[in-house]
């Protein structure tokens, strides 16, 4: 379990280094430094195109899938830059693994939806998949709702038990890092706070960092929250102190719901 | 139009409101104050009965508050101001209650060596307690927090002239015990004065963390 950094409470999992992006000659992301402790929640917060989804992505290379993608600056994962040319990548997204906005699960069976990531990587062992798979869906606090019906299609479940299973499946080949973007803004709001409730008993075992819109959100389910703005990081601190007395006037406008 | 534009007005409002109680508690202070000291037990009357005008409009703005906090999940600043002004009210809405005990002890209060002997006391004490509601409210008013931070070591002095009154209420019980019940009076009175000055200290630190949203004690 150490591996996750667990027993080590104010460890640095993800430092970011002077990390500029570019899309083609537009820059996304401005000379942002920022350190992602192991075990805690950050959250990530600012208005509509000011970079986060960018920056989330920059955390497991997912940019790179874009073309004219330009990184500089340098991102720290236990210490190893994830941007040196010999890292692989396929090695560090398991590490480093991502949820989405909307749930995606895969069109097979709730079972198979699990097994994907584990069998990708080369488990074959039907009683160890077995394990993998009731032991993610506990951890995802789906399995008393799927136990009955692993192995019926996985669309057929809720909006927010597909959630929930993609992050099983995340959850199944054993990440360190947890990224979420936006990852209940497509659902109701108890299946909403459901996902915020898993997400408090993840980090025990995880580092999260999390996308959001919602203000409230953010500071529910945070420890810490950065707040970004045209691809700039403006302020970054505890949750706590960012929403009762941030000290950048434009952190206040923007989360007293003043900003523009 | 501007984001949350009716917020603001809200926002506005409840300070009004606090302005509008502030000045309900202050005259409560002052009449029994007055009544104190010119032991006019018809005065104090007063006091009593315009106690319930300030409970209604406390617990009228109270309502406002969790109102806001409810429907508009107030943040930063806001929850700074709408956080302050329930701690505020309360405050004050204990102040008023003291006004009320200070007019309940002067009605039994004769008029006595003993109580011209505690007279001098007492007037200082009304005096500075209600200028620290006074610079309180001001400082609240002008979001100023050097003013709040300086009004709060009012209390020192109030703390001190308390210690005296109390001995020489000691001191005059021990020399005469029939004395006991009108010095217990007097000592009631000193003390709601003394509990007056504490709440107008929560008032200060109050305003500090509004302004500065760092939590200081100043008692
Ligand atoms: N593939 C891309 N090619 C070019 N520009 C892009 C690309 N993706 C994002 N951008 C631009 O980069 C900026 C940051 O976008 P990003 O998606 O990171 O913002 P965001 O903060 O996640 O916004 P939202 O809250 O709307 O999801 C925006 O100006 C966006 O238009
Ligand atoms: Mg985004």
């Amino acid at each position: 379990m150490n591996k996750n950094g667990l027993n080590e409470p104010n460890k640095n999992k993800i430092l970011v280094k002077k990390l500029n992006l570019f899309y083609k000659d537009f820059q996304a992301l401005k000379n942002v430094d920022l350190d992602i402790k192991a075990n805690k929640i950050t959250a990530l917060i600012g208005p509509s195109g000011c970079g986060k989804s960018t920056f989330l992505r920059t955390l497991n290379r997912m940019n790179d899938l874009i073309e004219g993608v330009k990184v500089e600056g340098a991102i720290l994962l236990e210490g190893e830059n994830i941007y040196e040319p010999e890292v692989d990548v396929v090695n560090l997204r398991k590490r480093v693994g991502m949820v989405f906005q909307r749930p995606n699960p895969f069109p097979m069976s709730v079972y198979d939806n699990v097994a994907y990531g584990p069998r990708i990587h080369g488990l074959k062992n039907k009683r160890q998949l077995d394990e993998i798979i009731e032991k993610s869906l506990h951890l995802a606090a789906l399995w008393s709702e799927v136990s009955n019906r692993l192995f019926k299609s996985a669309l057929g479940l809720s909006g927010g038990q597909q959630q929930r299973l993609c992050i099983a499946r995340l959850l199944a080949v054993e990440p360190e890092v947890l990224l979420m973007d936006e990852p209940s803004s497509a659902l109701d709001p108890i299946s909403t706070l459901k996902i915020e409730e898993l997400i408090q008993v993840l980090k025990k075992n995880y580092t999260i960092v999390i996308v959001t819109h919602n203000m409230q959100q953010a500071a529910r389910v945070s420890d810490v929250t950065a707040f970004f703005l045209n691809g700039e990081l403006i302020e970054f601190g505890s949750t706590e102190e960012i929403f009762t007395r941030p000290k950048d006037q434009r952190t206040e406008d923007y989360i007293s719901g003043r900003f523009g | 139009m501007k984001p949350r534009s009716s917020f603001d007005k809200a926002l506005i409002e409840i300070q009004e409101d606090i302005f509008q109680l502030a000045n309900l508690v202050e005259q409560a202070i002052f009449n029994a104050v007055q009544s104190l000291i010119k032991l006019d037990p018809a005065g104090a009357a007063q006091v009593i009965m315009c106690d319930e005008e300030i409970d209604e409009l406390y617990a009228k703005i109270e309502s406002k508050c969790i109102k806001l906090i409810a429907t508009q999940q107030p943040m930063a600043r806001d929850l700074r101001i709408v956080v302050t002004g329930i701690k505020i009210l309360l405050s004050l809405e204990r102040i008023g209650d003291h006004a009320v005990d200070i007019a309940q002890a002067t009605m039994c209060i004769r008029e006595s060596e003993l109580n011209r002997k505690c007279s001098e006391y007492l007037t200082k004490m009304s005096r500075i307690v209600q200028q620290m509601i006074k610079d309180g409210l001001g400082a609240y008013r002008e979001r100023d927090a050097q003013k709040a931070q300086e009004m709060c070591t009012l209390d020192d002095e109030v703390d001190h002239i308390f210690t005296k009154i109390f001995q020489l209420l000691i001191d005059n019980i021990l020399a005469d015990p029939k004395s006991i019940v009108q010095s217990s009076y007097l000592l009631y009175v000193s003390r709601y004065l003394e509990r007056i000055a504490d709440h107008a200290t929560d008032i200060g630190e109050a305003v500090i963390y509004l302004i500065t949203g760092e939590r200081k004690k100043l008692n």
